[in-house]
């Protein structure tokens, strides 16, 4: 068995977190966050500033020696349960994570440093719904210009770069000017998906796509479970806090004991998580055992993640039915996180593979 | 300040003295806990140097390495988790090292004599009575689901002092003398065919009022110490991966090709990621221990523990078809070791039946949760001011 991995925070990393907190409570409150989803700018780019410029996170799992933080995975996981707690509209996960990492893969210094700095949004041209070493869509390769259309692609909206398969097998760098990015209705709407179409355009090549988006999607899947952990933790607090205060029959609601016993059962589903989500994150930082880490973190964190958000909705009732509460951003970010980089079943199947429980 | 290289030379200095090899087991027991290397945390002169918790592992892994013997942990598990914390918090002087030592290196065997036939999870409300008459209390009464009661020579044991105050108020606790001659043990047979637990019928039992723990009326509040410390033993095992009621079930499904359909694959994939998750929870739970920052995630141990090996068990049954119809052995027996995990898999779905019984309900556990670690509102009391003697029962 491998030394025990390390499931707390560190000092540093709950500095971190209560910096995030910080920014994000002045920049990311419910109400404004509602109203954005609306606006033409579904994304808070301004937020996204603070975060990758103003607090450097944007490059966080990249270097010191190529413009990066130089730190790991575990401060990443700290960054995405507070973006997670805040339904945070920026591209954080697509730009400062699966994006980099793909570009770490293939040991791009020009884009890393763009990325790592904040000054260009780079985002991989793979659906969110692919799970990590699953096959994935390339677009055409035609006289040295690109040509097709890629669905469901998060954050391409504000992408400045796309990191983009084709069908030689390469990954192509293409700036977002040369394509034609159109946003697609989403389910979540605070992590909106577009459609990418290349019709001629150049692309520089990065390396072999095969291993960097596997690398990518594995790190995506990971330290999405730390996202969820933040979907699921906001929820519930929310929830718990609202049946103190709602009273029905001369008594707060949280007082009944069928009430207490789900959010018993919920608050113990989350402490789990927080373990699950944690190793997964030490898992990448340290490199041991990862990819079971990883899937066993997706494996869980998916149905918390939306118990916790469907819980919280039937809890508040009527208000929590209402398009002005913010409890139906949580629950469409966790179905939504449910499905990307690979459902809980796609995760127990790599699972099965990983511990030898072999299909019959 | 006791630090790792303190022990190390501690431990050294008592396997020179007392090589394991020549030495008496009881003996080098006994020289270890004098030496204060059987629990470190535990103060000066009752087997412990007010070491931090966490450095125990040290000397065990040095006494581990040298061959020496140990103190059959799960033998006297009662004892050990139980009954011994108790008795550091609340005993006196002479109480601590009347009790402690024996109590360490097994030469005296504890039990609890806590529940009864009419008081289980509202624990508070028991009727068995103890009278106080000179320098004694005499005490009559019957508990229930007893482990050990058969071999033990002492018992943590609660009463009701006081009828006429509200129950919480009227409880006290005390040591009781197993070989008295008013203490009768039975074994209660269980729904594995065996009985691991008794009940034990107290017939004027006479207990000295130098055996009471804590104050007359404060037994409440003394029982609280013995029972955090049961959830904590109950559910704060360290495993491997794999190492719980999941094991033998991955095992079969290896190693039996032929049992498997899709719809046991499904389900014995989510129960293999939800022990591993709630491995990794009691790791993370453990690794705040030794942090010293105690989280609240103890309390949910057990409820996860429970749920998962209720259901891994039952699918094991599944899985195995025509032998799940078969059963290894009804013969009534009174094993001296629990082992939930131990032979074949209908008895694992039996015993586990208890997980979400013993220790406290999994529905007294949920309330818990709720009221102290999310801070929800207790239930209604209908019974906080009333005396004990005018409960419904």
């Amino acid at each position: 068995m491998r030394k025990a991995p390390d499931l707390l925070y560190s000092e540093e990393e709950e500095a971190l977190r209560a910096a995030v907190r910080d920014l994000l409570a002045d920049h990311c409150d419910a109400p404004g966050v509602i109203a954005r989803t609306e606006s033409d700018a579904p994304h808070d780019l301004a937020a996204w500033k603070a975060l990758a410029d103003g607090m450097g996170l944007a490059g966080l799992l990249v270097p010191e020696a190529q413009g990066g933080q130089g730190a790991t995975h575990r401060e990443v996981a700290v960054v995405l349960e507070e973006l997670g707690r805040a339904v945070a509209p920026v591209p954080y996960l697509a730009g400062a994570v699966v994006a980099t990492e793909a570009l770490l893969e293939c040991g791009d210094e020009e884009l890393l440093g763009r990325l790592a700095s904040g000054r260009a949004i780079g985002v991989l041209a793979v659906g969110l719904h692919r799970a990590p070493g699953t096959a994935f869509p390339a677009v055409r390769l035609e006289s040295a210009a690109l040509h097709g259309e890629l669905t469901g692609i998060a954050d391409a909206a504000v992408a400045d770069v796309l990191l983009v398969p084709a069908e030689d097998g390469g990954l192509y760098a293409v700036e977002a000017d040369d394509a034609t990015v159109t946003p697609q209705v989403s389910l979540d709407l605070t992590r909106p998906l577009a459609t990418v179409t290349l019709d001629g355009a150049r692309g520089r090549r990065l390396g072999d796509a095969q291993p960097a988006v596997r690398r990518a999607l594995r790190a995506g899947a990971g330290l999405l479970a730390s996202e969820q952990l933040g979907v699921a933790e906001w929820t519930l607090t929310q929830t718990v806090r609202y049946l103190k205060e709602r009273k029905q029959f001369n008594r707060p609601v949280g007082g009944f004991q069928a009430l207490k016993h789900r959010l018993a059962q919920l608050w113990l589903e989350v402490a789990s998580l927080r373990a699950a989500a944690r190793n997964a994150a030490d898992a990448l930082a340290t490199g041991e055992d990862t990819d079971l880490a990883v899937a066993v973190a997706q494996a869980y964190a998916s149905p918390v993640a939306v118990h916790a958000a469907e819980e919280a909705l039937q809890l508040h009732a009527g208000i929590g039915m209402t398009w002005e509460h913010p409890v139906h951003l949580y629950l469409k970010r966790a179905k939504a996180d449910s499905i990307a980089y690979g459902t809980a079943g796609a995760h127990r199947g790599a699972v099965a593979e990983l511990v030898d429980l072999r299909a019959p | 300040m006791t630090d790792a290289a303190e022990l190390r030379r501690r431990t050294q200095e008592l396997l020179a003295a007392h090589p394991p090899a020549g030495t008496d087991r009881l003996d080098f027991l006994k020289a270890r806990f004098d030496a204060g290397l059987a629990w470190v945390h535990y103060p000066e002169g009752l087997g412990g140097l007010g070491a931090p918790r966490s450095l125990q592992a040290v000397v065990d892994a040095e006494l581990e390495a040298a061959g020496a013997p140990d103190n059959d942990p799960r033998r006297i598990g009662i004892g050990l988790g139980m009954a011994a914390p108790t008795i550091l918090k609340y005993g006196t002087e002479e109480q601590k090292q009347r009790y402690l030592r024996p109590l360490w290196v097994g030469e005296e065997v504890w039990c609890q004599l806590f529940s009864e036939p009419g008081a289980g999870s509202d624990l508070a409300a028991l009727s068995t009575r103890a009278v106080r008459e000179g320098d004694d209390w005499v005490v009559n009464g019957q508990k229930v689901w007893t482990s050990s009661a058969h071999l033990a020579r002492w018992a943590i044991l609660i009463a009701r002092t006081d009828p006429d105050v509200p129950k919480h108020a009227g409880i006290t606790y005390f040591i009781c003398d197993m070989t008295d001659p008013g203490v009768e043990v039975r074994p209660l047979r269980q729904i594995t065919g065996e009985a691991e637990f008794n009940e034990v019928f107290l017939t004027d039992v006479r207990i000295p009022d130098s055996r009471r723990l804590g104050e007359v009326g404060d037994g409440w509040r003394v029982a609280q110490t013995t029972l955090n410390n049961e959830r904590v033993a109950i559910g704060g095992m360290r495993l491997p991966r794999e190492g719980g009621m999941i094991g033998p079930v991955s095992k079969a499904w290896r190693e039996r090709p032929e049992l498997r359909t899709h719809d046991l694959h499904q389900r014995l994939l989510k129960l293999w990621v939800e022990s591993e998750v709630s491995r990794l929870t009691a790791e993370r739970l453990r690794q705040q221990l030794v942090a010293g920052q105690p989280g609240p995630e103890g309390a949910g141990m057990k409820l996860a523990f429970a749920r998962l090996n209720q259901e891994i068990s039952g699918l094991e049954v599944e899985l195995l078809g025509e032998e799940g119809l078969l059963y290894d052995d009804w013969t009534m027996r009174r094993p001296e070791l629990v082992d939930f995990t131990g032979r074949e898999a209908g008895y694992r779905y039996l015993r586990s039946k208890g997980n979400s019984i013993e220790g406290g309900t999994s529905e007294v556990l949920l309330n818990i949760v709720a009221e102290r670690v999310l801070g929800l509102p207790a239930e209604p009391r209908t019974d906080k001011d009333v005396a004990w003697k005018d409960l419904a029962r």
